[in-house]
C-alpha cells in the first residue's frame, strides 16, 4: 500500500498562500503545493495515509506511531515522513497532540492536507508562537495525491 | 480571502492591551485565514478544553501566556482537568506527569477561567442565550451549545479556544452564520416503538446511531413524540460528536431552532431521508458493546458527559442501600458535589461502593485498575466509544439500572 519512490524534497517557504514545487517521488515534474503555514525545507520520505486519521487517540503523542488499531497505516511513525493526510476526524484535541510531537522532536518534517485543517494546523501555529522548529504545512489537490505513491 | 479587522481587532494585534493578548489575536487571525474567514465575530463566553494534559507542550503554552499577562476578557468556564482536584478520588499518574497537570490547570485558573472543571458546563450555570456568538470547546459541550441551548459556535479546539477567551473574537464563519445551521437531512425515528423514547438508554444509542449516520452534515430529527429532558439530550449530543463530526444537530419541535421540519430545512428538500427502523436501532444497540459473551465485568462508569444531580438522585435510588461487588466510578462535576454533600447522597453513595469522580473522568486520566482484557460497563454512549482506545477495557452497555444491577452482582444483567 505504501509504495515508496524514496525521499521528496520541499523547499524552504517563506509566506502563506505561496507556491512551492515538491519534486522527487512519481512525477518527474514535481507538483506544486499551496503554502498554509510556510516552514522550512524539507528531505524526506513521504507517508500517505489512506484514511482519516484522528491525532487524539489515534497518534502515541510520546512515540508518533499511529495507535488506532482500526487504522490502515497502524503502527507506523510519522516522525521525520512527509505526511500526507486525507483527512482528520474526531477529537479537537489533535492540535495538543501534534504540539506534543514538535516539542518532543518527533513531528513530520512537513505536513501535507487536501483541505486547510485549522484544529490540526494550530498546534503548528501554536509551536512557532512558542519558537519551537515547527513543519511547514501544504494544501494540494486531492486529484494529485495519486502522483505522490 | 483578506482578513477585515475593525480598529479594536487591530489595537490588540497591535499589542495595545499587552504581548499576551496580542499572541491569542494572531492565534485567531491565523485560525481565521485558514478558515477562510472574511472577518471575526465577538464572542459573548468560551467554555476551554485545553487545560486536559496530553503532554507537557500545553502546560508551556498556558504558561507562555500566563507570564505575558493575558487574562480571559469573557466568562470562560473550564473543562475537565487530568486531576481530581478535590480529592474526591486518586489516579495512577506518574510525578512528572501529575506536577504538569497541575501547572496546567493553575495557569488556566490564573489566566482568568472559572474553576468549573466540568464537561457539563450548560448544567452548572453556563447557559448563553439564545443567537449569541460563543467560542466553545469540547464536543459534547459544543454539541449541547449548539442544539439545546442555540447558541452559536464552531468545533473551537485545543489552544484557539482559550486564544478567543483572551481576545474576545473568533472567526466569522461556519456555525457562526445562521444559513449554516440548517438541516440538509431528515433522520425520521417515527417508524420506532414509541414506549423505546422513554428509556434512558435509547438516547445514547439513538445518539451513536445518529452520528455514524450524519458524519459532518446538520440533520433534523423527526418524530420524537416529546421533549425528552435535558439529560436524553445531553446523551444523544454526546454520542453523536463521538461517534460522528456532530457539532449540531436538530429535533423537531424539541431544540429551539427547529420547531419543525420545513422550517429547519430553511424550505428546501432535503438531500436525503432517513428511515431509522427498529432493525438499525437493534444493530446499534448491538455495536454499542466491544466485548461479547461476557460473564463477568471489572468496573462500571457513568457520567460521561458529567452527571447532573437528578442523575446522581437517580443512581442512589436505583442501588437502594444494596452494597456493590463490582468497583463502580460516578464521575460528576463540583457543580453538583456541593449538593451531594449537603443532601447526604455523597455518603450514601460511597457507602454503598461508588467512587464519584469530580473535575475529570476515568477515560482521560488513569483512575481504574490498569487491567489487560478489563471488562467495562456503561450506559454513555462515549464512554462506549472511547473507553477501549483510551483505558484498554472492553466495553458492554446498558441502562444506568442495568449498570447498578451488573455491579450488584458481579456480572452484566440485562432487562
Amino acid at each position: 500500500m505504501l509504495e515508496s519512490h524514496g525521499m521528496l524534497h520541499i523547499d524552504e517557504s517563506k509566506a502563506a498562500g505561496d507556491t512551492v514545487r515538491l519534486q522527487g517521488g512519481g512525477k518527474p515534474e514535481g507538483v506544486e503545493l499551496e503554502v498554509l503555514i510556510p516552514g522550512p525545507a524539507a528531505s524526506a520520505k513521504p507517508l500517505v495515509l489512506t484514511a482519516p486519521i484522528s491525532f487524539w487517540g489515534g497518534v502515541d503523542p510520546k512515540t508518533s506511531v499511529i495507535a488506532d488499531v482500526r487504522h490502515p497505516q497502524h503502527g507506523i511513525p510519522i516522525a521525520g515522513t512527509i505526511l500526507t493526510l486525507p483527512g482528520t476526524i474526531g477529537s479537537s484535541s489533535a492540535s495538543a497532540v501534534l504540539l506534543e510531537l514538535i516539542h518532543r522532536n518527533i513531528a513530520p518534517a512537513a505536513i501535507i492536507l487536501h483541505e486547510p485543517d485549522a484544529i490540526l494546523l494550530l498546534g503548528v501555529l501554536v509551536a512557532r508562537e512558542m519558537g519551537w522548529k515547527a513543519p511547514a504545512a501544504f494544501r494540494l489537490d486531492r486529484r494529485n495525491f495519486t502522483g505522490l505513491c | 480571502m483578506a482578513l477585515e479587522l475593525g480598529t479594536q481587532e487591530e489595537a490588540l494585534l497591535a499589542g495595545q492591551s499587552g504581548e499576551g493578548v496580542a499572541m491569542a489575536m494572531r492565534l485567531v487571525c491565523e485560525s481565521a485565514r485558514l478558515l477562510n474567514a472574511p472577518s471575526l465575530v465577538k464572542v459573548a463566553s468560551a467554555h476551554i478544553d485545553g487545560a486536559l494534559y496530553h503532554g507537557d507542550s500545553g502546560t508551556l503554552f498556558a504558561e507562555r501566556l500566563q507570564e505575558l499577562g493575558a487574562k480571559v476578557s469573557i466568562r470562560s468556564t473550564l473543562n475537565v482537568g487530568a486531576l481530581d482536584l478535590t480529592g474526591c478520588s486518586t489516579n495512577r499518574l506518574p510525578p512528572h506527569e501529575r506536577d504538569m497537570a497541575k501547572r496546567l490547570m493553575k495557569a488556566y485558573m490564573t489566566i482568568g477561567c472559572e474553576p468549573s472543571w466540568t464537561c457539563s458546563p450548560y448544567q452548572a450555570g453556563h447557559r448563553p442565550a439564545l443567537g449569541s456568538d460563543v467560542a466553545w470547546g469540547e464536543s459534547n459541550a459544543v454539541v449541547f451549545c449548539n442544539s439545546v441551548l442555540g447558541a452559536r459556535t464552531n468545533r473551537y479546539g485545543d489552544y484557539l479556544d482559550i486564544a478567543c477567551a483572551i481576545t474576545g473574537f473568533a472567526p466569522k464563519t461556519g456555525l457562526h452564520l445562521p444559513e449554516n445551521r440548517l438541516a440538509t437531512f431528515v433522520f425520521d425515528v417515527s417508524g420506532l416503538p414509541f414506549a423505546e423514547f422513554a428509556e434512558e438508554s435509547f438516547w445514547p444509542i439513538l445518539g451513536s446511531l445518529y452520528g455514524k449516520r450524519a458524519g459532518t452534515s446538520i440533520g433534523v430529527v423527526k418524530g420524537v413524540p416529546r421533549h425528552p429532558g435535558e439529560d436524553a439530550l445531553k446523551a444523544f449530543g454526546a454520542a453523536s460528536a463521538s461517534t460522528g463530526g456532530v457539532g449540531l444537530f436538530h429535533i423537531a419541535g424539541v431544540t429551539p431552532e427547529a420547531p419543525d421540519v420545513e422550517t429547519i430545512l430553511g424550505g428546501k428538500a432535503p438531500l436525503e431521508v432517513m428511515q431509522i427502523s427498529a432493525a438499525d436501532f437493534a444493530d446499534q444497540k448491538r455495536r454499542m458493546a466491544t466485548v461479547q459473551g461476557v460473564t463477568s465485568i471489572d468496573a462500571v462508569a457513568i457520567g460521561s458527559p458529567h452527571l447532573s444531580l437528578e442523575e446522581c438522585r437517580r443512581l442512589d435510588l436505583m442501588i437502594g442501600g444494596r452494597s456493590l461487588v463490582t468497583p463502580f466510578y460516578a464521575c460528576t462535576g463540583r457543580h453538583v458535589l456541593k449538593d451531594l454533600e449537603s443532601s447526604g447522597l455523597r455518603k450514601s453513595l460511597e457507602a454503598a461502593g461508588v467512587t464519584v469522580v469530580i473535575d475529570t473522568c476515568v477515560v482521560v486520566t488513569p483512575i481504574m485498575k490498569e487491567l489487560s482484557g478489563g471488562v467495562l460497563m456503561t450506559n454513555s454512549g462515549k464512554f462506549a466509544q472511547y473507553a477501549p482506545g483510551n483505558t484498554g477495557y472492553g466495553v458492554v452497555f446498558g441502562s444506568m439500572a442495568e449498570c447498578v444491577e451488573s455491579a450488584v452482582s458481579g456480572r452484566p444483567v440485562h432487562a
